[in-house]
């Protein structure tokens, strides 16, 4: 095999990681927290990627995309706390009827995305200085994939500060590890649910920015995206943030190097294959204590 | 009602369909010590639920310091005033001894992002805690997990302090050390206490009054000054 290829696949590996990741973290810690499993995860990061569209329409320069990124956030941070609000807290305990209720959110806000945009998508250029490469032995780096790491790793140590040192981040964990207790020491335990649905959907729309440097934005870019990141949640322990990283970065590098014998669709099923045969052999995800979900 | 700190009345709690409070009515007295006493499964657990706003009462009232506190969300009730030390202790088992403490300053305050410290009162209470303070509370021993419960519960502030089993499953030397440490919660901050209690000898030598519970039930109550506990050991044995 040509180990200029493997190298280079690595690399695109560990970008498409990235960006299981950041789809995959929302679900993680919504699931983590309330066993809750947001069917329009992937409409958040369709919702950020218009937001870069129209950020960058608004204000225009090399440094839009940048702004984009907190926009995003915000956007579809306020999206995941109408959703939130409007219909999950109001379904707690029945979790099928949860599924369905933000699946048909799902429906809704990608029909709107195709009446307001149209259905063959938007293009969000990336700025100039994200146009260039890096040559590193005789592997080329693209700038969009390094910056895509880049912001992955911000985000993920961003969360892992948030839960271990913030006096919220102790709230979260505190919920998360015994609700009924949580709620008789004094947590609003609904305020901190609301907290944590907003921040994955942020995360989401952040993703959606990153999304949008990579191809069009359409009104099912969530879809392409949704599940590979529910089997990195499932893969990872289900809610666990290591977990959820390792489990990202194990399916991102398996769908690159697959890719390197295999068309893109094949290799799609052969993820699939992967995840169940995984699943068989070790049913707990990667980190197994449940109750752990956000702590480690 | 006349000047208790907490009252109930005609209070009912069910599991799913099956009823295990009726018509409980119950008057704590500001700055007693009242046991809850009964064999197990007799609905002590659950009564102290339905005050703490862990369980949810499907009949009569609870007023706390004269407000109807019924319908009021657990967090509500423990920003009003009220902590609670459940069976079973239920310290955070991630959680660090000192982050177990710090989550109990959320009744204090109750809002998010405030700096308060956890109070030096309770590290004078229970001095093993501040030995302790960096470890994961799932590794502590029952009796260091207890009085963790009661340090948590205690950095609230609260006015009522509901203990349910304090000395369950706990050494002996650690069961004084926990109640030398409730006389000063009462008779020092002036705290009303409100514990489900299984050993009588216990409750005589620490409580003011008595509850004596049968069927989900108050089936009677009197004073451990006026009363001997082999008088009510009838109400309690089987
Ligand atoms: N989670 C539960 N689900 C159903 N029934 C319960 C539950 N917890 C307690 N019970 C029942 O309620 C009754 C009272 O229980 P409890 O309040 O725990 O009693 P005690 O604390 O006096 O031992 C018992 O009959 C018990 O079986
Ligand atoms: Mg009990």
């Amino acid at each position: 095999m040509d180990s200029l290829l493997f190298l280079t696949q690595l690399f695109n590996g560990v970008s498409v990681a990235s960006l299981y990741l950041l789809a995959a973290l929302g679900l993680a810690l919504s699931f983590g927290l309330m066993r809750v499993i947001n069917m329009a995860h992937g409409e958040m990061l369709m919702l950020g990627g218009y937001l870069a569209y129209l950020t960058l329409i608004v204000v225009p320069g090399p440094l839009a995309i940048l702004i984009a990124i907190p926009v995003a956030f915000a956007g579809a941070a306020l999206m995941g706390g109408v959703v939130q609000t409007a219909l999950i807290s109001r379904l707690a305990q029945r979790p099928l009827d949860t599924l369905l209720a933000t699946w048909g959110v799902s429906l809704i806000l990608q029909q709107a995305a195709r009446d307001i945009f149209g259905a063959i998508g938007v293009e969000v250029r990336a700025p100039d200085w994200l146009g260039g490469g890096m040559a590193v032995g005789g592997v080329n780096l693209p700038s969009t994939r390094l910056f895509i790491i880049a912001v992955t790793i911000a985000v993920l140590a961003g969360i892992a500060l948030l839960l271990k040192r913030s006096r919220i981040g102790l709230l979260v964990r505190a919920v998360n590890q015994d609700r009924m207790m949580a709620g008789a020491v004094g947590i609003d335990v609904r305020r901190v649910d609301l907290m944590v649905f907003c921040l994955g959907s942020g995360i989401a729309g952040l993703a959606g920015v990153v999304l949008a440097l990579l191809g069009p934005v359409t009104p099912n870019v969530g879809q392409s995206y949704i599940i590979p990141a529910f089997l990195v949640v499932v893969m990872g322990g289900l809610g666990s943030l290591v977990g959820t990283t390792v489990a990202a970065l194990i399916l991102g590098l398996f769908s690159a190097l697959a890719q390197i014998f295999v068309d893109v669709s094949m290799a799609q099923v052969l993820l699939l294959l992967f995840v169940i045969l995984f699943l068989q052999a070790r049913p707990q995800g990667v980190i197994a204590i449940r109750s752990r979900a956000l702590d480690a | 009602m006349s000047g208790a700190l907490l009252s109930t009345e005609g209070l009912a709690s069910a599991y799913g369909q099956s009823q295990v409070l009726w018509d409980v009515g119950i008057e704590l007295a500001p700055g007693t010590a009242t046991a809850l006493i009964g064999r197990n499964g007799v609905g002590k657990s659950t009564l102290l639920g339905a005050i703490a706003g862990t369980r949810s009462a499907t009949a009569g009232r609870i007023v706390f310091e004269g407000a109807d506190i019924t319908g009021l969300p657990a967090y509500r009730r423990a920003r009003a005033g009220i902590g609670y030390v459940p069976q079973g202790r239920h310290i955070f088992p991630h959680l660090t001894v000192m982050e177990n403490l710090e989550t109990g300053l959320s009744a204090g305050g109750g809002r998010v992002g405030g700096n308060a410290r956890v109070p030096q009162h309770i590290f004078d209470l229970f001095p093993k805690l501040h030995a302790i303070r960096d470890r994961k509370g799932g590794f502590l021993s029952g009796g260091e997990q207890q009085q963790l419960a009661i340090g948590r519960a205690l950095a609230g502030a609260p006015r009522l302090l509901l203990l349910d089993e304090p000395t369950e499953g706990i050494q002996p030397n650690v069961v004084q050390q926990i109640e030398a440490a409730l006389r000063t919660v009462r008779d020092t901050l002036g705290m009303t206490i409100l514990i489900v209690e299984q050993y009588l000898d216990f409750v005589w030598r620490f409580a003011d009054g008595y509850c004596a519970m049968q069927g989900g039930r108050i089936v009677g109550r009197g004073s451990t000054a006026t009363e001997t506990a082999a008088e009510v050991a009838h109400l309690v044995q089987i």
